[in-house]
């Protein structure tokens, strides 16, 4: 059995806004084992890369974490004071790959300048056995040493995009957040970095939250997805039993409303409405409003996670 | 078979990139970006064609050469047999705008943000000069809301485009191109900056109304996923030519070109098994500049199958392969 490298129970990040407080992780649970990459999909504005950035210990202003617990690697990091998580936890236990890679790089310095930085600050080391390591790690992601020396203008977004993965890799650390990696880029270059992605799990053993809106992405690289629904996984497990035997109807929703390549639909599904408000979301099961089957009970009471299956969860009163 | 609605033949339109003085003195010859470079199709009454490709490669600009938003460098547009680079005239221009509408990629930011849904959707019949009072226009209004599911109206035109989802902004853009009854719409991108879930929404709503009402379409997009489901035909371009072109169902499940083919290895599928397999993408490198476009073949430098003093010499013909289905390719049926 893989060790458990991320594990976070009950973990509650609200945002303090002038309008109210937006409860954009709401009790979220989940393990992450080495070697292992969980997908992490749900709407926009469901929590998922809030999850992710709290998760690295800097929820977005007015966020807070509120409760819960975050454990990397055994060491709990909810509440530890922001010097240390900077010196000890954040790039070297647990780094994130950022969305939108063409604005994530600073123009006015080398890429070499820019990817050196931690092992300088982190690792103490020299300027040249950190440029020595910096192009190692190029080298890995399949660009040339030489772009050490480039400018981020000099790059295409492919480029780029290999480049921030590199630098989020280059302190070895346990967990890798990779928050939307690929909207943004063409096809071709999305399914080049996605089989990047897999050759770096394979041949470094990544453990890795993927987080995306797109499941078919998902379902490239997941071994195990969660569904997120309003702040809260609505639904965890098994990749192929989410895309086989989704449980939740808002999992099955999401999956019929994707078209197929090759295969004949004749109507796409959709959900109808929209996602709660987060300030006051629905009592009850939050998908209530939308969901077809809701009964009763679906409005008093909220569902807890079950296991219907092995490695399969889900929240939901039909089960 | 009918006549074609919209007909484009050799569309070209080149942007000039500035010299500059010194340049101009060294008497360096002008450069362009060929952005659409030679672009011929047909679309039919209630039909749906997808232009496909990726970011570059012009469809965007075709797009735009249709709307008459741009000017064609060369090659001739004719809607429902009329040749619209001839028209000229301020009027002339407002009648082919009646015709045709465009539904952008942005819902955030296509509309006003200072102005109602009620303002939003009266304005173009303000301009076109339909409806002749409050009442006719409020008429209309409500109408085309009801037919793109924004009910009931009341509720949402005294409303501002930020007080709706993405979703409902969308619906109130396809609103808005439906108004004035066009006879072609062009689409640019609808539905790529939504939620998936809300995606399916939208063309659903769309497919729906080209049956009811029908609308034909100019669909572009760089999802072959949706071009299969809500297109009738697909085009697939690259810097600026169409190199494969045929029924949706066609060139998605039998790809000649093997661009075509790379665009489609390249999409990715809701199948987890495939997780640990690293999928061979037949494709080199990445796409050159539309200033200096490789010769002969300009996907020949990307091709696995390159020929050697064929595919870099010489420019392949767009040649019917198989009825309805043409392809540009020196190769085609020997790969």
């Amino acid at each position: 059995m893989a060790k458990t490298v991320l594990e976070v129970k009950d973990l509650k990040m609200y945002y303090f806004t002038s309008r109210g407080v937006v409860k954009a992780v709401d009790n979220v649970s989940f393990e992450l084992k080495k070697g292992e990459v969980l997908g992490l999909a749900g709407e926009s504005g469901c929590g998922k890369s809030s999850l992710g950035f709290t998760l690295m210990g800097m929820p977005t202003p007015p966020g807070k974490i509120v409760g819960g617990s975050v454990k990397i690697d055994g060491r709990e990091i909810v509440g530890l004071p922001e010097d240390v998580l900077r010196r000890e936890i954040r790039w070297q236990k647990i780094s994130m790959i950022f969305q939108g890679a063409m604005n994530a790089l600073n123009p006015v310095y080398t890429i070499g300048y820019q990817m050196i930085e931690p092992l300088i600050y982190h690792k103490g080391m020299e300027k040249e056995e950190a440029l020595d390591r910096a192009m190692k790690y190029l080298e890995l992601v399949g660009l040339s040493p030489e772009i050490v020396y480039r400018y981020p203008h000099e790059l295409s977004g492919g480029m780029k995009q290999r480049v921030i993965i590199a630098t989020a890799l280059i302190l070895e650390p346990e967990v890798v957040i990779a928050d939307e990696p690929t909207t943004a880029l063409d096809v071709v270059v999305q399914a080049q970095i996605i089989n990047l992605m897999k050759k770096l799990k394979k041949e470094l053993g990544l453990s890795m939250i993927f987080i995306t809106h797109d499941l078919s992405i998902l379902a490239e690289i997941s071994d195990r997805v969660a569904i997120m629904y309003a702040g809260k996984i609505i639904e965890i497990g098994d990749s192929q039993k989410i895309y086989y035997e989704p449980a939740h109807p808002y999992t099955q929703k999401l999956l019929a409303a994707i078209p197929r390549l090759h295969e004949d639909v004749d109507k796409l599904e959709f959900i109808p409405g929209q996602p709660p408000n987060l300030i006051k979301p629905p009592s009850g099961c939050r998908f209530h409003p939308r969901c077809p089957y809701a009964m009763q009970i679906c409005k008093e009471q909220e569902p807890e996670l079950k296991e219907i299956d092995k490695d399969h969860y889900a929240a939901c009163w039909l089960l | 078979m009918a006549e074609p609605i919209l007909k484009v033949e050799n569309l070209k339109k080149y942007f000039p990139i500035k010299r500059g003085l010194l340049g101009a003195l060294r008497g360096e010859p002008p450069r362009f970006v060929r952005a659409v470079d030679g672009v011929s199709f047909e679309v039919y009454k209630q039909e749906v064609f997808a232009l496909v490709g990726e970011s570059g490669c012009g469809k965007t600009t075709t797009g735009k050469l249709v709307m008459k938003l741009l000017e064609p460098t060369d090659g001739r547009i004719y809607l429902e047999g009329k040749d619209v680079t001839e028209l000229k005239t301020q009027e002339e221009i407002k009648a082919y705008r009646r015709k045709v509408q465009m539904i952008f990629q942005d819902p955030f930011s296509s509309m006003n943000p200072r102005f109602r849904i009620y303002d939003v959707l009266e304005e173009p019949l303000l301009i076109h000069g339909i409806g002749e009072t409050r009442a006719e226009r409020e008429e209309l209004i409500y109408k085309a809301l009801e037919m793109v599911k924004i009910v009931p109206p009341e509720d949402y035109v005294g409303r501002h485009p930020h007080m709706l989802s993405g979703g409902q902004r969308q619906r109130v853009a396809i609103a808005r191109a439906l108004i004035l009854n066009p006879t072609f719409i062009v689409a640019d991108e609808p539905v790529s900056m939504l939620d998936v879930s809300i995606r399916a929404e939208i063309l659903e709503l769309m497919k729906e109304l080209k049956e009811k009402m029908g609308v034909t379409y100019l669909y572009i997009t760089h999802d072959l996923s949706t071009a299969r489901y809500f297109s009738d035909w697909i085009a697939v371009m690259y810097l600026g030519r169409i190199v494969e072109m045929g029924p949706a169902k066609v060139v998605i499940d039998n790809p000649i070109h093997p661009y075509t083919r790379a665009l489609l290895a390249a999409v990715p599928e809701p199948i987890p098994e495939r997780r640990n397999i690293i999928k061979e993408l037949p494709i080199k490198g990445e796409v050159p500049s539309a200033v200096n476009i490789p010769p002969g073949c300009r996907f020949h430098p990307r091709c696995v199958y390159m020929e050697k003093g064929l595919c870099d010499v010489k420019h392949p013909q767009l040649i019917e392969y198989e009825h309805n289905h043409w392809v540009e390719c020196h190769l085609a049926g020997k790969i």
